[in-house]
């Protein structure tokens, strides 16, 4: 009886071995690709948001480490990425949050150029409701690229808004949560670039004071 | 020998199709089914686990004791899960994220470990393969059917992010069918799914019933024909 059982946790450990031993070899073995991929990805998107020629530093590997700010929308510190040409802060790329959607937060990429214009903004990650706010999404339609070149100086802080509150960015219909809490998350994105501006730039400037 | 892997086929595909007639991993199919492609790669990824789960499982059949058959099958099924999870992250890293959480789930997928305890355990290698292969391919073209109904209704697209599994060349591969559609909502949200699955179901059951008619019909004497049509 001993034996059997025995014999039988034996069988069970071989197969549990076997068993974790391809995945482990399949882990090492894809780990690189993984890792280039998930760069390759963020390249992407930051590329979407800042056009190739207008820096020459390695983009995703300069960045800086914001403490959380409720400007940035999140209560944990958040990366952000600067972009330079010829060792002048050219833009910053910051992961903000818009923590009021309508099916919860909306992470967001906001580009800022170092006079504070808007380069770009891209939806990340969402959860709004599909064919309604999913708008923001610029495989679904064109909204989000009506913020480029706009800034703190060419609209004025009613103008921040969405139409419905008087601004000047539309809303989808039916939906006006999903805009209105982009629009918020990107006008602070710009008042905290404002706020930071003299550092931030100071960090870009000097990476090597930054790096950890 | 032929005859029995006639049959394996026809079960998979029709007959005991594990979406239409089992029900089975309905789970990932109402999530995963709202484009074609997703459908695709998703069907791919479980079609590839039936075949390899069925064929170890197969393989080791008559070492692996009674009582401790169901955890070493589920230890085989979690590591080709893992592997495959691992595989389509590094290889097909777009559509990978799209599908997320459903890969893993593949696990979770009633259909892999019922075939592995109701046919491989019991069958040599080849027709287990054959099983698994053609279990997975009954499930494949629910997936695609319905995810291609969906986006179609939905989108009004049909082979929409093919460049996700298929390389940038395909990008132009979106077919549009409807300038400014603006789509159906229905289609797309969970609802569009069951809905979706049902009319599938609903389908099957109406050619079924058809056959079996003009069964029926052939059987019986001629003039009782015009009744029965």
């Amino acid at each position: 009886m001993n034996r059997q059982v025995l014999i039988t946790a034996l069988i069970l450990t071989l197969f549990a071995v076997i068993g974790g031993g391809l995945v482990s070899y399949t882990q090492q073995s894809t780990a690189a690709q993984i890792q280039a991929n998930d760069k390759m990805s963020l390249m992407l998107s930051l590329n979407s948001l800042l056009p190739a020629d207008r820096y020459d530093n390695d983009l995703t590997n300069s960045t800086l480490s914001l403490p959380a700010h409720p400007l940035l929308g999140s209560k944990k510190p958040s990366t952000a990425f600067f972009a330079t040409k010829n060792k002048q802060p050219v833009a910053f790329i910051f992961n903000a949050i818009a923590p009021n959607g309508y099916n919860g937060k909306i992470y967001l990429l906001v580009g800022v150029y170092a006079d504070g214009q808007i380069a770009g903004v891209r939806v990340v990650k969402h959860k709004e409701t599909p064919g309604l706010g999913d708008g923001i999404d610029e495989k679904r339609s064109q909204w989000i690229l009506k913020f480029d070149r706009h800034s703190l100086t060419s609209l004025s802080e009613s103008q921040w808004k969405v139409k419905r509150d008087g601004g000047y960015f539309d809303q989808f219909t039916g939906a006006t949560i999903t805009p209105r809490a982009v629009v918020k998350a990107v006008h602070n994105t710009l008042l905290y670039y404002q706020q930071h501006k003299a550092e931030l730039i100071q960090a870009a400037t000097n990476p090597t004071v930054t790096k950890e | 020998m032929s005859a029995d892997y006639k049959k394996i086929s026809q079960d998979g595909l029709w007959t005991n199709n594990v979406a239409l007639m089992q029900l089975l991993g309905l789970c990932p199919l109402l999530a995963v089914t709202g484009t074609f492609i997703n459908g695709l790669g998703l069907g791919l990824a479980t079609l590839l686990t039936l075949v390899l789960s069925n064929a170890s499982v197969s393989a080791i059949r008559h070492w692996v004791r009674p009582e401790i058959r169901i955890p070493v099958f589920v230890l085989i099924i979690a590591s080709i899960v893992t592997i495959i999870e691992m595989m389509m992250h590094a290889w097909f890293a777009g559509l990978y994220n799209i599908l997320g959480i459903f890969i893993p789930l593949i696990v979770t997928n009633c259909s892999i470990i019922a075939r592995a305890e109701s046919f491989a355990a019991k069958n040599p290698i080849l027709p287990s393969i054959i099983d698994g292969f053609m279990m997975g391919a009954g499930f494949l073209l629910v997936l695609i059917l319905l995810g291609g109904l969906r986006e179609l209704i939905g989108f009004g697209t049909l082979f929409d992010y093919s460049h996700l599994m298929f390389g940038e060349s395909a990008r132009d591969w979106t077919l549009s069918f409807a300038d400014g559609y603006r789509g159906f909502l229905l289609a797309v949200l969970p609802p569009g799914a069951f809905i979706g699955l049902g009319l599938l179901i609903a389908g099957k059951n109406y050619i079924e019933l058809r056959k079996t008619k003009t069964q029926a019909v052939k059987l019986q004497p001629v003039s009782d024909n015009v009744s029965a049509a």
